[in-house]
């Protein structure tokens, strides 16, 4: 594997993040990730259908006219995802229950789309592959690391494995409901971003305001 | 009537699409930083969520649905497995039409969108809108309401998230969180604000 396409799979994957850097993709990441086990299956399927569809994309992108290419583009999305739903429920019924709409919802997940459009349009198809894996695989890194927070204190548990001996079960952990809930996905989110800004301060955004520290001195 | 009124307020405040489902995230938190921009796009979105939901309902009954084509002589088919690439057709073609629209009519709106206007069509508030009627059997006139409704509800929510982060500017916000992190946090917050809402019947 050479450097360009070492860089083009780990770029996404801490540096230019697409739901902490890109903010795409963001619908799912919020409402499957209540526990483990759903998660991982999401991420799978999702990693694959990027990865496919921007090589699909990138194969016939010189033969789309630019006025309909966003139909083209959700053409070729939308039957993959058909494909992966019904293989789903071929072989994972039950796991395809729990994720209800949320595989159909990866349509409109705007990181499949986001990146045929501003990669996929522009480049090879070995190299537009590649960037759908990476894109997927940052997506999938965020997802696990919020489901693994959400499962472990919402639940004391880790893909249905108990991790923390619950109070009610005689041990000394006190489940914390809140994390089950939908909103928690937001401030968890929201201190990874915190937390990636501090280790990576280059993607610090600019205050747009920035407040003004007035001197004893400038006031006389 | 009064129960279209009913699911009319349900639509726009109890099952609020951005703040009670989490659909169409990636718009809410990138084109919040204005409230002007905030409400072109909340309007585009009410624009599209009108049009693609009724128009999805009658595809659905009139093609997809099972038994659906018996008046073209085959009441065994059921192309239900065909709703998704159907359903985003319609937004995709729909969402191109306004493009062009806005485009020649309204250049200063279309710059301002960017990026985010072809995003209108994987803005999984359209798509889910669709997703929900179909689950929930709307009739016409129903889905006609739901769609209106709903399209309201997430534009309401995306100018409220506005106004508050054009107040941000007052605050003394921390670098790392800055930008994208304080938003989710402020976001998190106004659900669980909405939660509140949940199980109000009229």
């Amino acid at each position: 594997m050479n450097g360009e396409a070492k860089k083009v799979i780990l770029d996404p994957l801490v540096d230019n993040n697409p739901i902490t850097l890109q903010v795409l993709g963001i619908c799912s990441a919020l409402a499957v990730t209540t526990s483990l086990a759903p998660t991982l299956l999401m991420c799978l399927a999702l990693t694959s259908v990027a990865a496919f569809a921007n090589a699909g994309v990138s194969l016939i992108r010189n033969r789309i006219p630019s006025n309909i290419r966003i139909i083209v583009q959700m053409t070729i999305i939308a039957s993959l995802v058909i494909m992966v739903d019904e293989a789903l429920r071929a072989f994972a019924f039950d796991a395809s229950r729990q994720l209800s709409v949320f595989v159909g919802l990866i349509i409109t997940n705007c990181i499949v789309l986001g990146r045929a459009e501003a990669f996929a349009m522009k480049n090879g198809v070995g190299m537009s592959f590649l960037d759908g894996l990476g894109n997927g695989l940052g997506y999938s890194i965020i997802l696990i690391a919020v489901a693994v927070i959400r499962e472990l204190f919402g639940a004391g548990t880790l893909l249905g494995v108990q991790i923390l001996p619950l109070i009610s079960e005689g041990g000394w952990y006190e489940r914390n409901g809140m994390m089950l809930l939908p909103p928690s996905a937001f401030f968890i989110i929201g201190m990874l971003i915190w937390a990636i800004r501090s280790w990576k301060p280059e993607q610090k955004e600019e205050p747009e305001f920035q407040i003004h520290e007035v001197h004893r001195t400038e006031v006389m | 009537m009064e129960a279209h009124l009913n699911l009319l307020v349900k639509a726009i405040f109890v099952e609020n699409l951005a703040l009670a489902f989490f659909l169409g995230m990636c718009t809410f938190l990138a084109v919040s930083k204005k409230i002007e921009t905030a409400l072109g796009l909340g309007l585009a979105v009410v624009a599209v969520q009108s049009i693609t939901v009724p128009v999805n309902n009658l595809i659905y009954n009139v093609f997809l649905a099972e038994g659906a084509l018996a008046w073209a002589g085959l009441p065994e088919v059921d192309l239900s497995f065909l709703g998704l690439v159907s359903y985003i057709g319609v937004i995709a073609a729909l969402v191109q039409i306004l493009e062009m629209t806005l485009d020649r009519y309204v250049p200063a709106l279309y710059n301002a969108l960017g990026i985010f206007l072809p995003l209108i069509t994987v803005n999984c508030a359209i798509l889910g809108g669709t997703l929900f009627m179909v689950e929930r059997d709307y009739t016409f006139s129903e889905s006609a309401v739901y769609g209106f409704g709903s399209g309201v509800g997430w534009a309401l929510a995306i100018v409220a998230l506005a106004g508050i982060r054009e107040k941000l500017k007052y605050s003394d916000v921390p670098d790392g969180l800055q930008g994208l992190g304080i938003t989710f946090i402020i976001t998190g917050l106004m659900s669980l604000g909405f939660m509140g809402f949940s199980g109000i019947q009229l």
